[in-house]
């Protein structure tokens, strides 16, 4: 696929393969993501798809030993290419982790971090952009009063939603979510998931998760993996109601995995 | 023959108990000695005055500004140097077989005794760059004395800073020096200072390699060319040359109280930093 080519979808990945030093973890993946929709990765524990949803933005590259072949185009650009800024593209594909992950500082400092580190200095323009992000996450109304106060005593679902809040402040149009909720309760589960259909409207949302349901729920597309593979790729009520594979069957009624 | 659980339980807490508080005992015995045989003689007048006849009589202050400059001058040049080089070493190059050489260096560098320190700014500080029994040369020599444990309890407060913080900030679009100064060194500052702190205790009470580079004059210093006398190195004259036990105890008081009062400092700098940042 060449660069040139208008871009229809807002990630493509071609034949993508990884290797940590003589284990292949991805085999020849393809998949294109579309513009503001959710996209979720599922499939069994090592299956590579939070090594998948890190090629996107390059986290993999912080690892000894990957080596990565293949393609991923953002917006028809190669993001592999030698001349790829990578702080550039992580800026553009934010991520939110599966653990929240606050910096030891105050719920402030946290969310102005992506801008501070940009250079961006104004005060006026740091407390702007943080009460936007904050009520981005619909954090606002909760943390306007403790914006000093230690970001690690809040309860675990606000410190994963101002972890959200501290990506969006950056201004990313992707979002990879590796499993973000994984360490939550069902109630703050379903926070989360109501403020990811929210942001749909604005961003392209990428999530791997463990919870079928969840991928049922939120998400337009669903990708099954399975040891590397991209089993199945379609839209998310095709796979859950008509698999055309055995396998992804197997895997979404509960044989497998 | 099998001992019963509770009997071994019984007989662990017992050890266990015993060994601490026998070190307690040591410690406080050794402080309670000297203090009771120094603070005989401390006063302002053995503060603030400078010795008469060797020590004999008179006080300790020229002492008191060796003892301040030469730690100060030491953790002045050994911190940087010693923080950059940790900060390279773990978070800018992958652990291979040259990053083990070094660090095998640094350890061995930690475990050579003080005299062999003294030696080489001796031959080297004080004769060949011809800097003479100086401030200076001091400095130098306890630097070079110091950095080893500065590089190691660096490492070690920075490979404790978790990885997630790391990943965070990188995802966030910093670079790996944003992190660095922004992420990794502020969470690690404690155990760095820690490591300070043991670097300036361990040249607060240097003698050896001291008398051999900074010399062991009385005289008030006027600049960092001069030679000067450190206080342990003066308590080591003095109860050495048998010129004044009293003030030797005098001087090992002034000692433990100073190294008592840098390491309260620290912690409640470190404390307080900490609270400003949580």
């Amino acid at each position: 696929m060449s660069d040139n080519v208008t871009a229809q979808y807002k990630i493509e990945i071609d034949g993508l393969n990884l290797f940590y030093g003589q284990f292949q973890a991805l085999k020849s993946v393809p998949m294109s993501i579309q513009e503001r929709m959710i996209t979720a990765l599922i499939g069994p524990s090592g299956c590579g798809k939070s090594t998948l949803l890190r090629c996107l933005n390059r986290m993999n590259d912080l690892i000894h030993g990957v080596r990565v072949q293949g393609s991923v185009h953002l917006d028809g650009i190669d993001i592999y290419r030698p001349a790829q800024d990578v702080t550039d593209l992580r800026k553009r594909v934010g991520m939110v982790f599966q653990r929240p992950n606050p910096f030891p500082l105050t719920v402030y400092q946290n969310v102005v971090y992506g801008l501070r580190v940009a250079g961006i200095r104004h005060s006026r323009s740091l407390d702007e952009i943080a009460e936007r992000s904050l009520r981005r996450a619909w954090m606002w109304d909760q943390v306007k009063d403790k914006l000093d106060e230690p970001a690690l005593e809040l309860p675990l679902d606000q410190q994963q939603r101002l972890c959200i809040a501290r990506l969006l402040a950056v201004q990313p149009e992707v979002i990879l979510m590796d499993e973000p909720c994984s360490a939550l309760d069902p109630i703050a589960t379903m926070k989360v998931e109501e403020l990811m259909l929210e942001l749909k409207k604005d961003y392209t949302i990428i999530i791997v998760t463990h919870n079928m349901q969840q991928a049922a729920r939120v998400s337009d597309f669903t990708g099954y993996m399975l040891l590397g593979e991209m089993i199945e790729f379609s839209e998310t009520q095709v796979i859950f109601t008509r698999p055309t594979k055995k396998l992804t069957e197997d895997y979404i009624t509960g044989k497998y995995g | 023959m099998r001992i019963p659980p509770r009997f071994s339980q019984r007989l662990a807490i017992a050890f266990l108990g015993g060994a601490t508080l026998v070190t307690l005992v040591i410690l406080v015995a050794i402080i309670v000695f000297i203090l009771e045989k120094g603070l005989l003689v401390l006063g302002w007048e053995f503060l603030f005055s400078s010795p008469k006849d060797m020590g004999r009589a008179g006080g300790i202050f020229p002492t008191l500004i060796g003892t301040v400059l030469l730690p100060l001058l030491a953790i002045i040049i050994a911190t940087p140097l010693g923080v950059s080089t940790s900060v390279y070493l773990t978070e800018y190059t992958r652990e291979s077989k040259t990053t083990r050489v070094i660090r095998f260096g640094t350890d061995c560098l930690a475990g050579i005794p003080s005299i062999i320190f003294g030696l080489f700014g001796f031959i080297f500080f004080v004769t060949t760059l011809g800097m003479g029994w100086s401030i200076m040369s001091g400095g130098l020599t306890l630097a070079f004395m110091i950095l080893p444990t500065i590089i190691r309890t660096t490492e070690e407060a920075i490979r404790a800073v978790p990885k997630s913080y790391r990943e965070v900030s990188f995802s966030l679009g910093a670079t790996r020096w944003q992190t660095t100064k922004r992420v990794v060194l502020p969470n690690a500052l404690p155990g760095i200072l820690t490591g300070v702190m043991l670097g300036i205790g361990r040249s607060i009470g240097e003698t050896a390699a001291v008398i051999f580079t900074a010399g062991s004059s009385l005289r008030i210093p006027e600049s960092v060319f001069d030679s000067t006398r450190t206080m342990a190195v003066h308590f080591y004259i003095l109860a050495r040359e048998g010129i004044s036990t009293e003030n030797a105890y005098g001087t090992a008081a002034v000692l433990i109280i100073a190294v008592l009062a840098v390491n309260l400092l620290a912690y409640w700098l470190m404390n307080r930093f900490i609270a400003r940042r949580s």
